[in-house]
C-alpha cells in the first residue's frame, strides 16, 4: 500500500495532469456529497447542543455551549463525520469503479495503449479529495453551528448574542487550521486506500464486493486512528 | 519479430506454462490453439508484459520486455493493439471516445483530424452511425468490431486477439475472423489470435501453434498442422471426444 501511495505521488509531478478529470471527480467527491454532508452537519450539531446545553447547564456553563459546539465540530466530529460520510458515499464507489475496470481489463487496455493508469484513474481522485474534504468539512462545521444555534437558541433559549458572541472569543484561527490540516490527511486516506483497494480487486463480482467493502471498512478504522495521531500533534 | 524463449509462469503453485518457446517474424499472424483452461489467454498477456513470467523472456524486435524501463514499455506497449475476450471497452464514454481515446492520448492531432480517422475506422468495421451509443447499449458482436477499431486505429505493428469470436453466433465471429484478415492485409500487422474457431482460423493465419500442458506441442502453416498425424492435434481439431486428450 505504502508503495501505491509513493507511485501515485511521483506521477502526480511527473506527468501532465487531467484537469478535466480531476474537475470531474472534485464535482463527484465534493459537490455530489453536499448533501449527506449537510444533513449529518445539522444533526451532528443539533445533537451536540441539545447533550452539551444539559450538561453545561448543570454547572451554569450553558452560555459557553456555542463555543462548546464551534470547539467540537470545528477539531474533531468535522473532519471526521465529513470523512466517513465521503468514505461511505465517494469511497466505495471509488474502489467499486476501479474494481470493475479492473476486472473487466479496462485497467489493462489503458496501459496497453502506452499510457498510465494512474494519471487517469489514481491521481485525479487524489487531488480532489484533497481539495474536496476541507471544503466539506467546513460546509459541515458551518452547518452543524447553525443547526446547534437551531436547537440551542429557538428550543433552550441561549441567545444569539451569547452563543455567537461566546463562539468568537473561544474559537481561534488555529483550531480552524487544525481541522482543515487533518480534513486535508483524511483527503489523502480516503483516495489512497479505496483506489488501492479497486486497484487490487481479485476476480469477478466477489472481488469487487469485497474490495468495496475493505476500502469501506479500512478507511474508516484508519481515519479514527490518523485523528488519534493527529490530535495528539496539533494540541 | 516476436521471441518467445523458455516461458514459465505458475499461479499458487499451478504451472500453467512449462517452458513455451516460439517466434513470429514480421507480418506474420499466429493462432494460438488448445484447450480452454492451458494458459492460452496467460501467454498472450505475456507478450506486452500484462503479466511477467516466472522464468523465460519474451523479445520484441530483440528488445527483451521484462527488461524494460517504464518509459520504454510505455512506448513499446504503444506498438501493440490489443483486443481482449470482453472488450474491455471503457464503459463510461460512447462508442466514439473509445476508438478516439488512443488518439487523443498518444498524438497530437485536431479534434478534426481525429473524427476523420476514428469514423473512417468505424466505417470499416460496419459500424457506421453507432458512434454516439454506449458500450451497454450494443451488442456483443458490435462490442468486439469496436474492440478492433479501437485496437487498429492508431495502425499498430503487433495485433493481439483474445478470442474475438467467442460468446458471438457463428455468422457474426465469421464476419470478425475475415474482418481480422482483411485488416491483416491492410495494415501488414504481425499478430498472435488466441482462438477455438477451427477450422476457420486456418484462412485467417499463417502459421498455427498448439498449447498443450503449458508447452507448444506442435507449431507450423495450418496446411502443416490440418495434416498432422499427431494424436492430441487431431483429437482437438476434429473435436472428437474420443483420443488421448481427457477432460477432468
Amino acid at each position: 500500500m505504502g508503495l501505491f501511495l509513493a507511485r501515485t505521488v511521483v506521477y502526480t509531478f511527473s506527468s501532465p495532469l487531467k484537469f478535466s478529470i480531476v474537475l470531474k471527480q472534485i464535482r463527484f467527491i465534493g459537490s455530489e456529497s453536499m448533501l449527506v454532508i449537510f444533513l449529518t452537519g445539522a444533526f451532528a450539531g443539533m445533537v451536540l447542543s441539545l447533550q452539551g446545553f444539559y450538561s453545561l447547564n448543570r454547572f451554569g456553563s450553558a452560555a459557553l455551549l456555542g463555543p462548546m459546539v464551534a470547539l467540537s465540530l470545528i477539531r474533531e466530529l468535522g473532519p471526521v463525520f465529513a470523512a466517513l460520510m465521503v468514505t461511505a458515499r465517494a469511497g466505495s464507489a471509488m474502489a467499486a469503479e476501479i474494481g470493475i475496470m479492473r476486472i473487466t481489463e479496462q485497467i489493462d487496455a489503458i496501459e496497453l495503449m502506452g499510457l498510465n493508469p494512474f494519471r487517469y484513474l489514481i491521481i485525479p481522485k487524489l487531488l480532489a479529495g484533497i481539495v474536496a474534504l476541507p471544503l466539506l468539512t467546513a460546509i459541515f462545521d458551518v452547518v452543524g453551528i447553525f443547526g446547534g444555534y437551531l436547537v440551542g437558541g429557538n428550543l433552550l433559549g441561549v441567545s444569539k448574542g451569547t452563543y455567537f458572541g461566546e463562539m468568537a472569543n473561544h474559537v481561534d484561527m488555529e483550531e480552524i487550521l487544525s481541522g482543515i490540516y487533518k480534513s486535508l490527511s483524511f483527503g489523502v486516506l480516503i483516495t489512497w486506500v479505496c483506489c488501492y483497494k479497486g486497484y487490487h480487486a481479485g476476480f469477478g463480482a466477489e472481488g469487487v464486493s469485497k474490495a468495496t467493502t475493505q476500502a469501506v471498512v479500512l478507511s474508516s478504522v484508519l481515519i479514527l486512528v490518523w485523528d488519534y495521531f493527529m490530535t495528539s500533534l496539533l494540541y | 519479430m516476436i521471441k518467445v524463449e523458455d516461458l514459465h509462469k505458475s499461479f499458487n503453485g499451478h504451472e500453467v506454462l512449462r517452458g513455451v518457446s516460439f517466434q513470429i517474424a514480421k507480418g506474420e499472424v499466429l493462432a494460438l490453439i488448445g484447450m480452454s483452461g492451458y494458459g492460452k489467454s496467460v501467454l498472450l498477456k505475456h507478450m506486452p508484459r500484462l503479466i511477467k513470467p516466472d522464468r523465460g523472456r519474451v523479445l520484441i524486435d530483440n528488445k527483451d520486455m521484462g527488461s524494460l524501463k517504464q518509459k520504454e514499455l510505455e512506448w513499446m506497449r504503444s506498438r501493440f493493439g490489443f483486443v481482449f475476450q470482453n472488450g474491455a471497452l471503457f464503459d463510461s464514454m460512447t462508442v466514439f471516445e473509445n476508438v478516439a481515446f488512443p488518439l487523443q492520448e498518444k498524438t497530437s492531432w485536431s479534434d478534426q483530424e481525429i473524427k476523420g480517422k476514428v469514423l473512417s475506422i468505424l466505417d470499416q468495421v460496419g459500424l457506421n452511425g453507432m458512434e454516439n451509443k454506449y458500450p451497454a447499449q450494443i451488442s456483443g458482436g458490435m462490442i468486439k468490431r469496436v474492440a478492433l477499431a479501437r485496437a487498429l486505429v492508431r495502425n499498430p505493428e503487433i495485433m493481439l486477439f483474445d478470442e474475438p469470436t467467442t460468446g458471438l453466433d457463428p455468422i457474426i465471429g465469421h464476419t470478425i475472423l475475415d474482418l481480422i484478415k482483411s485488416c491483416h492485409k491492410r495494415f501488414g500487422f504481425m499478430g498472435i489470435v488466441v482462438t477455438h474457431e477451427i477450422p476457420k482460423i486456418f484462412e485467417v493465419v499463417q502459421k498455427v501453434a498448439m498449447l498443450h500442458e503449458g508447452r507448444i506441442l506442435a507449431i507450423g502453416t495450418p496446411e502443416e498442422i490440418l495434416s498432422s498425424n499427431d494424436p492430441i492435434i487431431r483429437q482437438f481439431i476434429t473435436g472428437s471426444i474420443e483420443g488421448p486428450i481427457k477432460y477432468h
